[in-house]
């Protein structure tokens, strides 16, 4: 077993992607990289194919809405090493007038129903992903439910119910 | 029915409406329409502690043909609504509802967007059963209350629905 540690991955991916980090963030042992947008499928694939990394485990992808007038939206990944048991989350920044983000499913396969919650419940487009339904709202529901200015009842009308 | 005269002289006298009702009372096969915990305690009624063969409701149907009562043990998602009422119609008649827990009579503890608050709002209930989930002993009260309104002859949603608290 190598002897990875959050500080060789950091070196590891500033050797890399130097351009592509935006900011670092540790607290307590969690390693947390924000990367551009542009550049996290490049990111992502380097990351599981390195040989001294080896993320194989894409163990959760999600979105955030931090309800901000800027950078309002996040698409969070976390990664976990079976090799070095490292874990280590990414994150992407999306502005509201811009909810285009790069899929990583064709990295992960795993991302894609991970991709469809997030455009789900978000309203994030993740482009180039194979098949973007909504996953647990009906197909024609109009709404982003977890999106913060979302109402917790409901818009009323927008769900359909069988006639009594 | 008086069965009085059934010992000593060997038949009785009674009207075909109520042997009919008397015989659809004790043997509703329910559809078990399980979708999410309350389903535990609706098998918890079938097993031999609590014993609803007792009121010859024991043969669960999987197929809403064969049955007489819809027992929604569950909480009801707008999505799944569809499918309940699918399945209500694809039953014969004549049929009942009993909502079962919370969630199925009033949304129960899920105040939000993608929850039916309560299954009366789509199909006609019959018997709210409270609790989160029931007993089994208050599912079998449900039924029994249920029994007792085929007895008088009531069809799905015709009477006032009955409340088990």
């Amino acid at each position: 077993m190598s002897s990875t540690t959050n500080d060789r991955v950091l070196e590891i991916l500033n050797t890399h992607f130097k351009d592509s980090i935006l900011s670092v963030n540790e607290f307590r042992g969690e390693l947390t990289v924000v990367v551009t947008k542009e550049h996290i499928v490049r990111v992502c694939d380097f990351l599981k194919h390195d040989d001294e990394l080896r993320f194989h485990l894409l163990e959760d992808l999600c979105g955030v809405d931090m309800y901000t007038p800027t950078d309002r939206f996040q698409v969070v990944y976390h990664l976990f090493s079976l090799q070095s048991k490292l874990r280590l989350r990414l994150k992407v920044v999306v502005d509201e007038g811009d909810l285009k983000v790069p899929t990583v499913s064709t990295v992960w396969s795993t991302a894609n129903w991970h991709e469809r919650e997030a455009y789900d419940m978000f309203g994030i487009v993740f482009e180039g992903h194979p098949d973007l339904r909504r996953l647990y709202m009906p197909d024609e529901f109009e709404y982003f439910p977890l999106r913060k200015d979302f109402p917790l009842m409901g818009i009323p009308g927008s769900l359909s119910l069988p006639k009594k | 029915m008086g069965l009085g005269s059934l010992s000593s002289e060997g038949f009785m006298t009674t009207k075909l409406q109520a042997m009919i009702n008397w015989c659809r009372k004790n043997s509703l096969w329910p559809m078990p329409m399980g979708i999410s915990c309350c389903a535990i305690e609706l098998m918890s009624t079938g097993d031999p502690r609590h014993d609803i063969a007792r009121f010859g409701s024991e043969v669960m149907r999987f197929s809403p043909r064969q049955s007489d009562v819809m027992i929604v043990a569950g909480t009801v998602t707008y999505k799944m609504a569809k499918v309940v009422r699918k399945i209500y119609d694809q039953m014969p008649d004549p049929k009942w509802v009993i909502a079962m827990g919370a969630c199925a009579s009033s949304g129960g503890m899920y105040r939000s967007y993608p929850v039916v608050q309560g299954i009366d709002l789509f199909v006609p209930v019959d018997v709210y059963v409270a609790g989160c989930p029931p007993r089994p002993d208050n599912l079998l009260k449900g039924l029994m209350a249920l029994q007792e309104k085929v007895q008088q002859g009531a069809k799905v949603g015709e009477k006032e629905p009955v409340t088990i608290e």
